[in-house]
């Protein structure tokens, strides 16, 4: 009787899974329409111009990946180039620079997008795991909100979620990619632990509905992601 | 700049750390008047609305559909319509003009013209308003009953205790939502140990909480949440007349229920229409109205931030829940959720809806320590008793809560562990030791119990579902176990609902199974001298004013 190397079976099973996600994505129609920047403009008014950042670099229409090794983190439309912190404080800069050295600390990699559509952190989550050659992807809000998601998920479930950004620091960034790297190399890593904070409404709450306002501000209906080079 | 000391001082007190934002009626954070906020107009034809507050019917939302076909009483619309909105608010507070005769006018009006009535009002005329505008006769209270582990004994003690101490009822949720059949039986088992007749209930998932209504695991339900844009509608894969069929499950079951709402909501989702927070709750409370539901808890619930954030946030808050009485529902006004680090602040939440008196007064209490309230805390808890009870006996006004003594909360809460004890045996439910017993007849918060293997109470609970147990069979376990007065109780709560009158209006039992109701104990407020009065209510009054901490000068002896 052969051995059966259970390495090698998830490693056919995942060539084919891409194989599978190769034919699906070959999509002509789909992507015909890419939103050029005049209809942008006349479907939102209420958007300011983005700022040009330069660790922040658009670099075109996100493409898929086929890379079993990367995690496809989409941030929200005013992240970075409208807005610059999250609500405990943490820079743009620095939270991304955490999930994505989580995720390297793993042996994987990242890739980042913008997402436009929409500013709900589930379903730009959902934009990326479509994405994302391993099939998991983090969303993560400028208000700092982060989800970890996954391709085969509904859009309102998810891996693990963090609903109180007022209570994400340097830290559980780190830990968000950490699992994010574990879950796409099959693991079922512990959730990252959350604080409950009791006064965390009072504090936070107020802010928290003006810092999404302007992120929904900042959504263009249609517009396809773009990829970003992220410079840290 | 040098910093002047009394500056620096005040700049550190607690109620610096809440948030407040100057008002963006663009974005809704605005609470009782937006510029964008339509005027109040209608035209009926042949009995049907055909425009409401400016807009046409082919214009119409869903929400407006729905609104304008089942929630106006049309037969008086026109005529309220054209009357001035401080007439309508004048009579909310002449004690001249009884509750049922405002009730002919206010239950006519569009959510614009409801919204208009409310802003003729201030805060001292709002609480004149529910002095009379109250469906029931006497003021009640809930509590929110849960621990942070979601551990079984402590909610039935906790249930049991908060019982004894006077909520007409108590809702728990879970920490875990897998946990859910489980809190649903201990609290069903506390409550009726402590006071039976006490209505209970679990918020959940919506599926869930219905599942665990039908089967005699709560005795009713409130989490059917409404929004006041479609957006917000329909971002939760919902409709008004999906809302409405829910409503009409728990009555085909003989559920009490209630739906959900509060303004801030829509801002928070990011969906206002630029409207302020009390039209769109004017749209929630008329949405209730329609889907023919009893009653409705409102007053900004778990989004208290954002319209205390502005100015007149308080103030919007009485005037939605002075709104939903006036439209013949009951209300459970809120108060329900931590949402200021100052405690006079904190008072002032609830003084509107305590000295007008509501039909819960909160909704709810915390029967357990804030860190403990897996709602993310409420704005009073169980260190707030005796502040409430100076309170009620300051102003002789009912809170619905009075004090009770140590050695009948011990006695109460050994009851109802025990109780669950049996119950846990005779259904199979890994066992509940005599250790965890005494544990939870002395427990203050969930650190103080032994800890339960979580893995097996999530299965045993899931298993428990998949049984089919019903609360037939906790009333067989109970009377295997002899514990006979608790079986009685779950059972009299399940021929309630057979029998049906607590699906009346503001239905709550007293401690004789009595149901005290809109229809039979209906607000009979006539101004001075009339209506509810604690301080003429001996039994109560007794529990209020007769506690521990008093001296008896008398006798008193230094």
């Amino acid at each position: 009787m052969t051995d059966i190397d259970e390495n090698l079976v998830r490693k056919i099973v995942r060539e084919v899974l891409s194989q599978t996600q190769t034919d699906q994505s070959i999509d002509f129609q789909k992507k015909a329409p890419a939103v050029t920047d005049a209809e942008n403009t006349s479907s939102n008014e209420s958007a300011v111009p983005e700022n040009n950042v330069d660790w922040f670099q658009p670099v075109g229409l996100a493409q898929p990946g086929y890379s079993k090794d990367e995690i496809v983190i989409a941030v929200a439309p005013a992240y970075a180039t409208v807005l610059t912190k999250t609500e405990s404080g943490v820079s743009h800069k620095e939270a991304l620079r955490q999930v994505i050295a989580g995720i390297e600390e793993e042996g994987l990699k990242a890739r980042v997008i913008k997402a436009y559509d929409t500013s709900d952190v589930s379903f730009m989550a959902v934009e990326a795991d479509h994405l994302s050659g391993s099939g998991i992807s983090i969303g993560i809000q400028s208000k700092g909100t982060v989800i970890i998601h996954q391709k085969d998920q509904e859009a309102l479930n998810n891996l693990e979620l963090f609903p109180e950004a007022p209570v994400i620091d340097e830290k559980m960034f780190r830990q968000i990619g950490k699992n994010a790297a574990r879950y796409a190399k099959g693991d079922s890593p512990e959730p990252v632990s959350q604080p409950n904070d009791q006064m965390a409404r009072p504090n936070f709450q107020a802010i928290s509905a003006i810092l999404h306002i302007r992120e929904t501000h900042q959504v263009v209906a249609g517009k396809s992601a773009e990829e970003i080079k992220v410079t840290l | 700049m040098k910093r002047q000391k009394r500056f620096e001082k005040l700049e550190q007190r607690p109620i610096n750390k809440d948030v407040i934002v100057k008002e963006w009626p663009e974005e809704g954070f605005v609470a009782m008047k937006s510029p964008n906020d339509p005027e109040p107009s209608i035209k009926v034809q042949d009995g049907v609305i055909v425009e409401m507050d400016g807009k046409k019917r082919e214009d119409f939302d869903l929400i407006d559909m729905y609104i304008a076909n089942y929630g106006i009483n049309i037969a008086n619309a026109e005529k309220v319509m054209a009357m001035d909105s401080t007439k309508i608010a004048k009579m909310l507070i002449d004690p001249n003009i009884s509750h049922k005769e405002v009730l002919k006018y206010t239950t006519a009006m569009t959510p614009a013209k409801g919204q208009d009535v409310i802003n003729q009002l201030d805060f001292g005329e709002m609480i004149m308003g529910a002095k009379k505008m109250r469906e029931r006769r006497k003021p009640a209270n809930q509590s929110h009953v849960t621990n942070y582990i979601d551990n079984p004994v402590e909610l039935a003690a906790d249930a049991a205790e908060a019982a004894l101490r006077g909520f007409a009822e108590e809702e728990t949720t879970t920490a875990v939502s897998r946990d859910a059949p489980f809190n649903a039986l201990s609290v069903l088992v506390g409550s009726q140990t402590g006071r039976p007749g006490v209505l209970h209930q679990c918020s959940v998932d919506e599926a869930t909480e219905l599942q665990l209504g039908m089967r005699g695991l709560t005795s009713y339900a409130e989490t059917i949440s409404v929004y006041g844009t479609d957006r917000s509608f329909t971002d939760g894969d919902d409709t008004p007349w999906s809302k409405g069929f829910l409503a009409s499950c728990y009555a085909s079951r003989g559920i009490k229920m209630r739906f959900t709402s509060g303004s801030g909501s829509e801002v928070l989702m990011g969906y206002p229409e630029g409207k302020s927070m009390l039209y769109l709750e004017a749209r929630c409370i008329l949405l209730a109205k329609a889907s023919g539901v009893q009653g409705l808890q409102n007053g900004s619930l778990s989004c208290i931030s954002i319209p205390t954030a502005v100015p007149n946030g308080l103030r919007e808050v009485l005037g939605e829940n002075l709104l939903c009485m006036m439209y013949d529902l009951e209300s459970a006004t809120g108060s329900d959720q931590s949402f200021s680090h100052s405690s006079m602040r904190r008072t002032w939440r609830f003084m509107g809806q305590f000295i007008g008196g509501t039909d819960f007064i909160c909704s709810g209490y915390g029967a357990e320590p804030n860190p403990d309230n897996t709602f993310a805390g409420s704005n009073e808890d169980v260190y707030d008793y005796d502040d409430i009870h100076f309170l009620s006996r300051d102003y002789g006004q009912s809170f619905g809560i009075h004090s009770i003594k140590e050695e009948e909360a011990i006695n109460v809460r050994r009851k109802a562990a025990k109780a669950l004890q049996v119950v846990f045996k005779g259904l199979g439910l890994p066992s509940i030791t005599d250790e965890e017993v005494e544990a939870a007849t002395y427990a203050d918060v969930h650190e103080d119990m032994p800890k339960r293997d979580k893995v097996a109470d999530m299965k045993a609970a899931q298993d428990m579902m998949d049984r089919g147990i019903t609360a037939v069979d906790v009333i067989k376990a109970l009377a295997d176990g002899d514990v006979n007065d608790v079986a009685e109780a779950i059972l009299n709560l399940q021929k309630q609902k057979v029998v049906g009158d607590y699906l009346q209006t503001s239905a709550i039992f007293d401690e004789n199974w009595h149901v005290e109701s809109a229809v039979n104990e209906g607000n009979d407020y006539m101004g001075p001298g009339t209506g509810y009065r604690l301080y003429d209510d001996p039994d109560e009054w007794k529990k209020v004013t007769d506690i521990p901490q008093v001296i008896d000068p008398e006798h008193f002896d230094m």
